[in-house]
């Protein structure tokens, strides 16, 4: 029995960020809005309206190619792609074909073998279509996404797994997430995909035929889809068949795929120049503007938390998932400064404060706990003033409230004990009372350790200085039992 | 008639002197419109109570102390540029009743300005064709020979103009759309440099050659009205950011030590020997104006046919493929959605227009592309070498504009190929974006008609000034323009 080796390429459709659409001064901020309401004559395919291009869309599909590595094209021109459907105005789609504003680049990506380029065959920007909405036996067309701004990422059939497919998928949305191109928002379609899938026998270096997958709108789709062709050609294969080259779509409820068109069924698209709209020169120091504008792209930010703050590569990959929550953590370290090693900073991070977000609900950005704030608590830690108990209390309250650490910790009386002769008069008081359990501990059950310092939390209501209080403890149960 | 200033600046001194209201001069345009329009069918749709209510707007302007050049001038649109409050069809069925939710560029800079719509005037449809007779609504009449056709596809703007039923009008040109009416109405008709006028609203047929034009009585007028148009255009990402020089003040200086080129290939074996002496007539002129006319040569003037075909095709067969029935327009009222598009464009179009749909769609379809629109670009890119040459020796060329006078309407050439030849002498520089313009050169007589012959100068990309100087001087030195048709004829 051979054993197939799978070859996986997708295609990547990401809704860009921009103020108005791709071709007129509609707002490209649709979603939920009442249905034919963000249109004009030029999104509507009025007889006479023309589009013009929107200078911020290009700026955003420059920006994404530059973080895939690309080469930016100086001349960049859009074409016609004709096909009739009801949510396509103009009976045709522009975008661009044979002079793409980004090609041969490559997005990295993490394998258990170690790091692995993905090759980018291409990023080019192209305009959305509307929606069609059945209802009650009839289709409707809404025509609000039709003309917003849409970047198409072709990757080289470079993946050979479905985890390097998940692995592809989540690092491009958090790149496209972290330089601000796209929302990646996939519950509002901010990202929909198409996967090109073939089987080779193991070794082999020939391509088998391929099938594509259209229509994909979540990750789990994108791995369901999959999961399910691949299967579906192993079994092909090994029965002797041959894989023929089809368009798939994909039912995710039904859990299956389902033949869209043949090869002879291929659609024709008549690319040509887009007459209306003169080819597109794209100034050098323009790109070297907006490249000099991108923030630091999460591979390079986990390589520095590594590197600079000491962190292991999976917490340095958990802080810097998202920008919001890296620059959140560069913020807090810097603001700790020497007081504690961002080591222990970051556990704090990925902690106490992570659950607390997670119960919140809030974006990082918005919580009411600053990375200044957070840093008092910290330092207030490190400098003994509260033990990691009662920090835990205080961020809390903190969280809810937006007080400062200091300010609570002051009116509720929190500051650690470290008092050594008021300790001592307590641990002394607790002893007498405890007879049994001295007598106990002294016979070897030393395990009763735990609870003597227990006892002392609580009498402290946690404030004690757990150090002072296990020093003064080994030392009064040692000297008893010398004593007799 | 005879009781109307005969051009935009005549009527202008009436208007400023108080001889004349704006409502007054409507309302005259309007009845004119009402005497002859039976007999020449120049507008679509006139609009008698929007076209009064901007002209009290102007008068009220006028009184305030305003007077710019087109405020209260009644101007006639060809119906493929879209102005608010008035149907825009194309001349086609499937825009039957489409009323714009918006206003051409163009259209909405002559309101600004002051002037009055008097309505929309006919055209082939979607502007594709010669004579008007491809209007979905009936073929337009040429005032100086009712039997005969005024050209096209701005036929109706032309006759409109010829026929005194409106000073002005705007038509576009593609491929010689403005200019070849012009030239078979005794009417002056400018096609300026691509890119010169937005075409914002105006409806599409092929992108990369339309171009909004004047049609007008005299010269002059038509510089008035082409200052008022041109311009840069946010929504027209084609156009030239290049300010507009003030035409209508660069009409002097003349001919004199003027380098004009006559192509040799536009005078053409089966030329009308009446449109070939008019051509040698003016040339005389030109010289005795002082102006040096010489051979020029354009040697890829043969492939101006088969490449404009090939280009404006295709860009139409996309450009057309909006009128889905779906949004506006026509509708077949089908239930099934693919029965509702074959019916809606069966029915909708015309057969010209679906013939070159088809044309326009093969030579970009996988396979063929490369040997039709590929190669029909690059022929074009020689067909501009070919002015660009040309352009470097002279400072204009002098051309006949139509090889031919208005034909009998229903006596169109039957073979498409031989139709296609009638606008030889203007596609090669519509499509090296070159502006032409076309002016009365005489009559020529057939069957004891007097029909019209223009000729045109054709310059270079954004030098309309020369082009109205050269044509000014022409004007002065000939006045074929003044002549109008006769009454007894409408």
């Amino acid at each position: 029995m051979p054993t197939y080796e799978v070859v996986i390429g997708l295609e990547v459709h990401a809704e860009l960020i921009t103020q108005s659409k791709m071709f007129c001064a509609c707002s490209a901020d649709f979603f939920g809005a009442p249905p034919n309401t963000h249109v004009c004559p030029v999104c509507l395919a009025m007889p006479g309206a023309l589009p013009v291009i929107n200078r911020e869309a290009v700026a955003q599909t420059i920006r994404a190619g530059l973080a895939l590595n690309c080469t930016i094209a100086e001349d960049v021109r859009f074409e016609r792609k004709n096909y009739t459907y009801p949510d396509l105005p103009k009976g045709y789609q522009i975008t661009q074909y044979e002079l793409p504003q980004a090609v041969n680049g490559w997005l990295e990506i993490d394998t258990p073998d170690g790091s692995k380029r993905i090759r980018i065959t291409r990023a080019h920007l192209e305009e959305d279509t509307g929606k069609l909405v059945h209802e009650n036996g009839v289709s409707l067309v809404d025509y609000n996404r039709a003309g917003v701004p849409l970047l198409e990422i072709v990757s080289e059939p470079d993946m050979r797994s479905i985890d390097e497919v998940n692995e592809y998928l989540t690092r491009l949305r958090q790149l496209l997430i972290y330089i601000g191109a796209s929302t990646g928002d996939l519950e509002k379609g901010a990202m929909r995909m198409e996967a090109n899938v073939s089987l080779r026998p193991a070794g082999s270096q020939e391509l088998g035929t391929k099938v594509e997958i259209k229509n994909l709108n979540s990750f789990r789709a994108v791995r369901n889809a999959l999961a399910y062709e691949i299967a579906r050609q192993e079994k092909v294969l090994r029965e002797g068949g041959q894989v023929e080259q089809v368009t798939l779509g994909w039912l995710e409820h039904e859990g299956r795929t389902y033949v869209q068109r043949t090869k002879e069924e291929a659609h024709d698209y008549r690319y040509f120049p887009e007459p209306d709209l003169p080819p597109l020169h794209i100034d050098r120091a323009w790109v070297e503007e907006l490249a000099a504008g991108l923030p630091e792209l999460p591979r390079a930010r986990r390589q520095r938390f590594v590197e600079q703050y000491g962190l292991s590569r999976k917490d340095a990959d958990i802080l810097t998932a998202e920008r919001a929550v890296a620059d959140y953590f560069d913020a807090l370290v810097a603001a700790v400064g020497d007081a504690m090693p961002p080591k222990k900073v970051a556990n704090w991070v990925m902690g106490d404060l992570f659950r607390l977000v997670n119960e919140s609900g809030l974006p990082i950005s918005g919580i009411p706990v600053t990375p200044a704030k957070f840093a008092e608590l910290l330092k207030l830690l490190a400098a003994k003033t509260i033990n990691a108990n009662t920090a835990s209390q205080v961020l809390k309250t903190m969280f809810r409230t937006g007080e400062d650490a200091g300010a609570i910790v002051e009116r509720e009386g929190l500051a650690q004990v470290s008092d050594e002769a008021a300790l001592e008069r307590l641990v002394d008081r607790l002893l007498a009372e405890h007879p049994d359990e001295v007598a106990r501990y002294r016979a070897g059950k030393t395990q009763l350790f735990g609870w003597f310092v227990g006892q002392v939390m609580r009498e402290t209501r946690g404030k004690a200085n757990p150090g002072v209080v296990k020093k003064l403890l080994e030392g009064r149960l040692a000297e008893h039992g010398q004593d007799e | 008639m005879s009781d109307l200033p005969r051009t935009i600046h005549e009527t202008r001194q009436w208007l400023r002197s108080g001889q004349i209201t704006s409502v007054e001069l409507t309302e005259a345009y309007l009845e004119r419109i009402q005497q002859v329009e039976p007999q020449v069918h120049a507008y679509l749709h006139v609009a008698a109570d929007a076209a009064l209510a901007q002209a009290r707007l102007a008068d009220e302007r006028r009184a305030a102390g305003e007077d710019t050049p087109l405020l209260g001038v009644p101007l006639a649109i060809k119906d493929v540029i879209n102005v608010l409050g008035m149907p825009a069809t194309a001349a086609s069925r499937i825009l039957e009743g489409f009323m714009p939710p918006y206003e051409a560029t163009v259209a909405h800079k002559l309101r600004e300005q002051g002037a009055v719509f008097l309505g929309k005037a006919n055209t082939d449809e979607f502007a594709m064709g010669w004579s008007t007779e491809n209007s979905a609504y009936g073929a337009t009449h040429n005032p100086w020979a009712l039997d005969r056709t005024p050209g096209g596809s701005s036929g109706g703007p032309a006759a409109a103009v010829a026929a005194g039923e409106a000073p002005a009008a705007l038509g576009t040109d593609t491929g010689g759309s403005v200019r070849q009416p012009a030239s078979w109405t005794n009417t002056v008709g400018m096609r300026p440099t691509y890119g010169r006028v937005s075409r914002y609203g105006v409806i599409a047929f092929a992108s990369s050659l339309d171009q909004v034009g004047p049609i007008t009585r005299d010269v002059r007028d038509n510089a008035i009205l082409l200052e008022a148009i041109a311009g840069h255009d946010p929504h027209d990402g084609t156009t030239f950011p290049d300010p507009v020089p003030p035409y209508s003040q660069m009409l002097e200086g003349g001919v004199k030590g003027l380098r004009l080129g006559l192509p040799r290939e536009y005078l053409t074996e089966d030329m009308h020997p009446g449109v070939r002496e008019a051509t040698q007539e003016a040339v005389r002129v030109l010289r005795d104006l002082g102006a040096v006319v010489e051979e020029a040569s354009l040697p890829y003037t043969d492939y101006g046919m088969p490449v404009y075909y090939l280009i404006a095709t295709a860009e139409a067969s996309a450009n057309l493929a909006r009128y889905d029935g779906v949004r506006y327009g026509y509708s077949a009222g089908a239930a099934d959605l693919q029965e509702n598009y074959k019916l809606t464009r069966g029915r909708g179009f015309g057969p010209e227009v679906k013939r070159r749909i088809l044309l326009g769609a093969y030579a970009l379809s996988a396979g063929y592309y490369d040997a039709y629109y590929l190669k029909a670009q690059k022929v074009r890119t020689l067909i501009r070498a070919d002015f660009d040459a040309a352009f470097q020796r002279f400072d204009a060329l002098v051309a006949p504009v139509a090889p031919i006078p208005p034909f009998r309407i229903g006596e169109a050439p039957t073979d498409p190929v031989a139709l296609y030849l009638l606008d030889v002498l203007t596609l090669p520089s519509a499509l090296a974006g070159a502006p032409g313009i076309s002016v009365p050169a005489g009559f020529v007589e057939e069957d004891g008609e007097q029909l019209p012959v223009g000729i045109q100068f054709i310059g270079r990309p954004l030098d309309e000034a020369t082009l109205y100087r050269i044509a000014s001087a022409f004007e002065r030195a000939t006045g074929y323009g003044e002549r109008a048709p006769t009454d007894a004829a409408m």
